[in-house]
């Protein structure tokens, strides 16, 4: 058995799984690597076992899928096809003459050190939340949508009594579709989008029904809870002191500025807030692999531009789940035969393709439609925290672009510290480029996550652990 | 009126205590240091270096560090990831956590 090459999958989202299945099922030893204690991802993100929930669907779309996930893991588990290692937070991937090296440490006190040797590797790291700022957006009570979300679904907690959902994008709806469903009252779900835009978007969105009608589930769930949808509205101001008690909500007019007066403040204790995915790319940057903007480049079989190295789901580019499990199969197919030095067998996965597609056409229209205000900026204050772990303010990355003469991010980090805290710039990085008036550009960070410098120290004088066998 | 706990049909195990700044706080088998913290009303546990303003939970997936907490004298622990563990000692952390 331990002649079959060796595929290590980093992260067990909906595109890890689908990889890790489609590639085991095909004569691939797999390594399932992934952060958290349970598989899932972030969208099926399950309830800690210990809290022992009876009817965790109730807080997901989509249960049926996620069983035959989990079941069809399950079962390579018992046959010894997959390893599954949980609690494994990798921060470095080595590639070597011959072989790759995943860096992980182990959680939840990253400490210590653990290394899987693998012939190739799929990345599928998923994404994470973006958030432009406000004046208040730092209190506390001001959360991301998605971190609402991940706290319900992983902790069974909510953060307060009374919310307002609000950003853009298509996460909003089910958010406060959820909060309402476990017992918040969402006072307002704040939407910067005007209706017309999805009619000019109108064909890639109607080519996919189920999405559709996923969309008008929730319209009606959220009827439901008697959740206002304000269209071509946007949150201005976050009020309170030591925490969140109140947001100024205002009309956008069709350029997406504020309509001067038509600000109204709703109280709230919650505010959960997001304005679109990023993707992880850092293990995929630290490789070398090619990105495209911001998401790391495939071909149509979703290989990298470097040799061994597949990448699917968010981290290719943002399209949810149903995308993400499309593309993890391909990449797992596409490893099962390169591995095996065969070509891949391109009709068993014509339907496959032909879904990628589609739902690739979806998603742009849908980024066509959910977009942050584009005069975002005028509404930050001088005084408004950006880089919420340095505490550099809108007034200091103004001041270094329009004083001190920086062009680019990069300068404005020098300059101000914007993006030199523990977040390393994942927060504050969309923010920082709009402020300074340029596109934001890939961080090159060396590791995906902070390392203990004792763990680095040993890296260089102990022997690499084999792969499973 | 319902609760997460409700809609999910969750039968945790019976809760234990932990505390916070000395005051004790009923936490559920599998829950966060965040989790317990929200389910007990509080929504901060960190003061910032520069400003001393409060923070708590931003992304919630260990991404932000904004809810870094002092946990059993250890600082700058992520209250989003971090399991509870009966008569945990979780301390607001003020600045870097290392000046007390």
């Amino acid at each position: 058995m331990t002649d079959r090459p060796h595929l290590a999958v980093i992260g067990a989202g909906p595109a890890g799984l689908a990889a890790t299945l489609a590639a085991a099922a095909r004569g691939l030893r797999v390594t399932l690597v992934d952060s958290a204690a349970e598989a899932g991802g972030q969208f099926y993100r399950q309830p800690a076992a210990e809290l022992r929930a009876r009817r965790p669907q109730a807080l997901h779309h989509q249960w049926r899928v996620w069983e035959r996930l989990r079941d069809d893991l399950r079962g390579h588990l018992r046959a010894g096809t997959v390893r599954h290692l949980t609690d494994h937070h990798v921060w470095f991937v080595e590639r070597r003459s011959a072989d790759f090296v995943v860096h992980a440490l182990l959680g939840p006190e990253q400490e210590d050190p653990a290394t899987v040797r693998a012939d190739a590797v799929l990345l599928a790291t998923g994404g994470y939340e973006q958030v432009l700022p406000f004046p208040g957006w730092t209190l506390p009570g001001v959360v991301t949508a998605g971190g609402a979300q991940a706290m319900l679904k992983g902790s069974l907690v909510v953060p307060g009594r009374a919310a307002v959902v609000a950003g853009t994008g298509p996460l909003l709806l089910p958010v406060a579709t959820a909060l309402a469903a476990a017992g918040v009252d969402v006072a307002a779900l704040v939407e910067s989008a005007a209706p017309r835009a999805f009619v000019r978007h109108l064909r890639p969105l109607v080519s996919q029904p189920g999405k559709l009608a996923e969309g008008a589930l929730y319209a009606a769930r959220s009827a439901r809870h008697r959740v206002r949808p304000l269209f071509r509205h946007a949150v201005v101001e976050a009020h309170g002191t030591e925490r969140l008690e109140a947001v100024t909500v205002a009309a956008l007019d069709a350029e997406g500025r504020v309509r001067p007066g038509t600000g109204r403040r709703i109280a709230c204790d919650t505010l959960a807030v997001s304005h679109g995915m990023l993707a992880h790319t850092d293990l995929a940057e630290s490789l070398g692999c090619r990105l495209d903007g911001q998401v790391v480049h495939v071909d149509d079989e979703q290989r990298t531009d470097v040799p061994g190295v597949w990448a699917a789901g968010e981290a290719t580019g943002i399209g949810g789940s149903a995308l993400a499990l499309v593309e993890g199969r391909i990449a797992g197919r596409s490893a099962a035969a390169r591995l095996t030095g065969t070509e891949p067998d391109r009709a068993e996965w014509a339907t496959a393709l032909k879904s990628r597609t589609r739902l690739r056409e979806f998603a742009a229209a849908l980024d066509g439609v959910y977009r942050p205000p584009a005069h975002w900026s005028e509404q930050v204050t001088d005084e408004t925290v950006v880089c919420r772990c340095e505490e550099v303010t809108a007034g200091a990355v103004r001041a270094a672009v329009e004083d001190l003469g920086a062009g680019d991010p990069r300068t404005v980090k020098l300059l101000t510290r914007a993006g030199m805290g523990w977040c390393q710039g994942r927060i504050c990085a969309p923010a920082v480029a709009g402020l300074a008036g340029c596109r934001p550009t890939p961080s090159r960070r060396p590791f995906a996550r902070p390392v203990p410098l004792g763990v680095l120290a040993r890296e260089s004088d102990h022997p690499t652990e084999e792969g499973p066998s | 009126m319902s609760s997460p706990l409700d809609l999910a049909d969750a039968r945790p195990g019976p809760a234990f205590t932990v505390t916070l700044d000395g005051r004790e706080i009923e936490a559920l088998p599998g829950q966060t240091v965040a989790a317990a913290l929200w389910a007990a009303g509080v929504t901060s546990w960190r003061t910032t270096r520069g400003e001393g303003r409060p923070r708590g939970v931003f992304c919630g997936i260990g991404v932000c560090f904004d809810c870094l907490v002092t946990v059993n004298d250890r600082p700058n622990r992520r209250a989003c990831l971090l399991p509870l563990a009966p008569g945990d000692v979780i301390r607001t952390q003020e600045g870097t956590g290392h000046d007390d």
